[in-house]
């Protein structure tokens, strides 16, 4: 089984960490680069699939050359064998769907089993650009994955997907091999057996130690290795005109709050009376 | 491994990464044995909670340092050459020198600290196991045991699918869940049982060796008796680690229950006591409070420790044994781990017994059942622990002429309490937990020197924040079967993490009304349970362990 998971580098979002100018636009050079969040559930299926079916785990991103701590940091969480990068001027500015073209042709190279992707990165929030990928290789396409599992004999994989986002409806899929899949934030990686769980231990030692010189196991790509035509990729390939970037006011505040002291019995009173008006449902 | 109808098998699988389970599995695993360690704490360790005083015993059949090369270098505190036993009455204190006793055939004693004890052992563990095709996994749980057609044939697990096994080593500890599943440990009888409770102390850099007169490397142990426990059974601890003190009380759990004592503040009697003052100084700052039952080996040790394929070593098999005021069961535990494994091997290939009937014969041909259960003790303890008897004693001791014969006694007191042969003889009674030590503080005693105590111990509330959990939210391990004060409200005292007028801990009391009647009642809240396995003999309560990777997380154990 050789599985690829797709990561991307975004801004890091966190408190103390993102840094915005005045006019409320991201000041790229002072806020670090990290790995896509939303990426961890695909990282987290594609593991639990090395673990429980055995064979490769590789790690694809395309991005500037910088993107070194992002692969290294994703080897770590999936214990990856090898990464991917592909990267040059050409592939520069991208929308999702040059991106898409540039991954799937990346992909095929590779011949894997089964590709995992976000369900969205942090920065760009479209979640197109799995769909598009699965859409460019003609494979079956199957999202919001909460719960895998992978028959290598059969040549199927068997999912857990949510329906809906929040109401707990389950629907239970089956596609055949290769498929590209989706992982949602809910995805529970499972490990009943203890030589699942043993070889998840040898594994993070393992990679540990491959994590620290990853350049090692990094192969790098550029529009002529993947013999892409610079017209249908980068900038030039993506027909998303951006128009321009407001960021979002804050909302104001409509209702003022009036502050109770609880064991002030009156005012406590005036809370209840004010409360009950609603109390019919309506 | 190999699979049958689904589930795993494994030749042989420890329940339990203590000292026992280690032992074991060091065996099993250096004999070629595909081993298997289950242990539920997020570290080995995570759990556990001991005084701190490994005894490595000359006649032990093993020991750690035996099985795993770098043990002391690597997982023990200091080598305690030091040991005295303070007994106290008032302001006075008749302290004497335990040395012989300590030493009496002891290679070696260390303080230990189990966190880092249990993960140092567990990361040994894996990689011997691993080269077995086995290794061990923290955050398991095992539930139960798996069985077919009545037999033992495996153990099931919280987080795993049920796993088979050729031998099942139920390493598992005091409130052994496997030993329960098979009958052959009941938690009813708080008499079965002491309670431990113990704080870790932070020690300046050099602190040690000055307030303790001790040489860099080298530490010392301190035991309590006498009055400053309000009448309880049992006594107090002090142990220096690299550079921290464990602190702690072992009291009957009956007398813990009967009394309706609150622990933690049989603790801060202890530690605020004036003659702890030389050594804690004026800065006190606790790093931990941890509890944790532990089995007497006296009345519990279990003649018979097998069932089938079911091997219980160590705590789970009442393997604890308390000797007078010395507590061992890690070292017992590692012989009996060891011994149990050994007896696996040697039924494989001898093929005529089967490792239980082996097990049994080597903990008595290696001594090991003699020293948990002395003939000594079970013929004294019919005549000296009845009530009758006991009461008679301890005022023939208070009286006149008990007194008298105590103060002649002088300097002999001493090489009284060294003698081995009679701590294995001390009966469980007040007599000898208090009115003795009570005494002979007040015969022998000298003041105790310097002012009162600086001491200020940390309350329940802050003893509680200040321990890690990971709470299972929705799924409490604890259920309490019957809610009224009668059945389960000796909880409300004993639970080491609650007290009477006491809203922040697992048990409280409270009275409601019923029928047009007030009925006082007790309710839990499994949150700050520090699954020391009180509740389970005091209460009326469907008692389990949190599933793997939850609960209570000791740092320093
Ligand atoms: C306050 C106090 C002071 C003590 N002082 C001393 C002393 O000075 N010297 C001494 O030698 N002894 C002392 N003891 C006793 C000593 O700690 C125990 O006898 C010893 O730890 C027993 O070892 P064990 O391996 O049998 O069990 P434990 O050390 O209790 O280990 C049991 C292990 O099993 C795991 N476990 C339990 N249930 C499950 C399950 N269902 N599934 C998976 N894993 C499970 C636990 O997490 C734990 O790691 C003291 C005890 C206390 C409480
Ligand atoms: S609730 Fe029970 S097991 Fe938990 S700390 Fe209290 S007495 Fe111990």
């Amino acid at each position: 089984m050789h599985c690829v998971t797709l990561t991307k580098g975004v801004p890091d979002f966190r408190e103390g960490q993102v840094s915005f100018d005045e006019d409320g636009h991201l000041e790229r050079g002072d806020t670090p680069t990290v790995m896509n969040p939303n990426d961890e559930p695909a990282l987290r299926a594609a593991l639990q699939t090395k673990i429980r079916n055995g064979g490769t785990t590789s790690v694809m991103s395309m991005g500037p050359p910088g993107y070194g701590d992002v692969l290294r940091e994703a080897m770590e969480s999936v214990y990856a064998d090898d990464l991917y990068l592909l990267s040059d001027r050409e592939m520069a500015a991208a929308d999702t769907w040059a991106t898409a073209i540039t991954v799937a042709t990346g992909l095929k190279r590779l011949e894997p089993d089964l590709v995992f992707a976000g369900f969205k990165t942090a920065d760009g929030e479209t979640g197109h650009t799995g769909p598009q990928t699965a859409w460019c290789l003609d494979w079956p396409l199957v999202t919001h994955v909460v719960a895998l599992d992978v028959d290598a004999d059969e040549g199927v994989l068997r999912a857990k997907r949510l329906v809906e986002g929040d109401v707990d409806e389950i629907e239970t899929v089956e596609a055949p091999l290769p498929a590209f899949v989706v992982a949602d934030p809910e995805f529970d990686p499972s490990y009943r057996k203890a030589a699942h769980r043993l070889k998840h231990k040898d594994l993070r030692e393992e990679t540990r130690a491959r994590a620290q010189n990853h350049e090692d196991h990094l192969t790098v790509w550029d529009h002529e290795d993947l013999n892409l035509d610079p017209d249908f990729i980068g900038l030039d390939g993506s027909p998303t005109i951006v128009e321009g970037v407001d960021p979002i006011p804050r909302a104001p505040a409509e209702r003022d709050a009036t502050m109770v002291d609880p064991s002030d019995e009156d005012a406590m009173g005036d809370v209840v009376e004010e409360l009950t008006q609603y109390a019919g449902g309506d | 491994m190999t699979e049958t109808d689904d589930y795993e098998h494994y030749e042989a699988v420890v329940v339990g990464a203590g000292p026992g389970g280690a032992a074991a599995a060091a065996v099993l695993a250096q004999q070629g044995v595909e081993t298997l360690v289950l242990e539920r704490g997020v570290d080995a360790g995570s759990k556990n909670v001991s005084g701190g005083l490994l005894f490595a015993e000359e006649s032990a059949p093993y020991t750690l340092d035996d099985l795993f090369p770098d043990f002391r270098e690597e997982a023990t505190e200091r080598p305690v050459t030091e040991s005295y036993m303070h007994n106290v009455a008032g302001d006075q204190v008749h302290t004497i020198d335990l040395e012989d006793v300590h030493e009496a055939g002891v290679e070696y004693c260390d303080s230990v600290l189990r966190r880092k004890m249990d993960s140092w052992l567990a990361d040994q563990v894996h990689e011997l196991a691993r080269e077995t095709g086995g290794g061990l996994l923290t955050e398991v749980r095992a539930n139960g045991l798996l069985r077919e057609n009545g037999e033992i044939v495996g153990v099931t697990c919280d987080e795993l699918d049920p796993i088979r096994a050729d031998v099942v080593i139920a390493a598992d500890g005091v409130n052994s869940e496997l030993a329960r599943d098979a009958g052959m440990m009941n938690w009813d009888e708080p008499d079965d049982y002491f309670q431990g409770v113990k704080a870790v102390v932070d020690m300046p850099e050099g602190a040690i060796e000055e307030r303790f007169d001790v040489d860099d490397g080298e530490g010392a142990s301190h035991l309590f008796a006498g009055d400053l426990f309000d009448g309880v059974r049992g006594g107090g601890f002090l142990y220096t680690n690299d550079d921290t003190l464990s602190i702690g009380t072992v009291f009957h759990l009956d007398s813990i229950a009967d009394e309706r004592a609150e622990p933690q503040q049989l603790l801060d009697g202890l530690l605020t006591h004036p003659l702890l003052a030389q050594w804690l100084g004026d800065d006190y700052e606790e790093l931990e409070y941890s509890a944790k039952l532990v089995p007497d080996s006296k009345k519990v040790a279990h003649p018979s420790p097998h069932q089938g394929r079911l091997l219980l070593v160590g705590d789970a098999a009442g393997q604890m044994q308390a000797q007078g005021p010395i507590i061992k069961g890690m070292n017992h535990a590692v012989s009996a781990g060891a011994l149990a494994a050994e007896a696996f091997v040697d039924s494989r290939t001898r093929g005529t017994s089967s490792a239980g009937d082996l097990y049994e014969q080597k903990l008595r041909s290696e001594g090991v059942m003699d020293d948990l259960r002395p003939a000594r003790y079970r013929a004294s303890r019919a005549v000296t622990e009845s009530d009758a008897v006991s009461g008679f004693t301890d005022a023939l001791v208070d009286s006149f002429v008990g007194r008298a014969g105590v103060s002649l006694l002088g300097g002999t007191v001493e090489s009284l309490f060294n003698s081995q042969f009679l701590l294995g003889m001390i009966p469980d009674t007040k007599t000898s937990y208090v009115t003795i030590p009570q005494v002979l503080g007040e015969e022998l005693g000298e003041p105790i020197e310097g002012g009162p105590s600086q001491v200020e111990p940390p309350d329940l509330a802050d003893r509680i924040g200040d321990l890690t959990y990971n709470t299972d939210v929705g799924n409490p391990h604890i259920e309490v079967l019957d809610e009224s004060y009668d059945a389960s409200g000796t909880a409300v005292t004993a639970c080491p993490v609650s007290a009477e007028d006491f809203g922040g801990g697992c048990y409280r009391s409270e009275t409601v009304e019923r029928d047009g009647t007030e009925e006082r009642v007790v309710s839990l809240d499994t949150q700050p349970c520090v699954e020391c396995g009180t509740c389970a003999v005091v209460a009326d309560t469907d008692w389990e362990h949190p599933r793997g990777g939850k609960g209570v997380e000791y740092e320093q154990g």
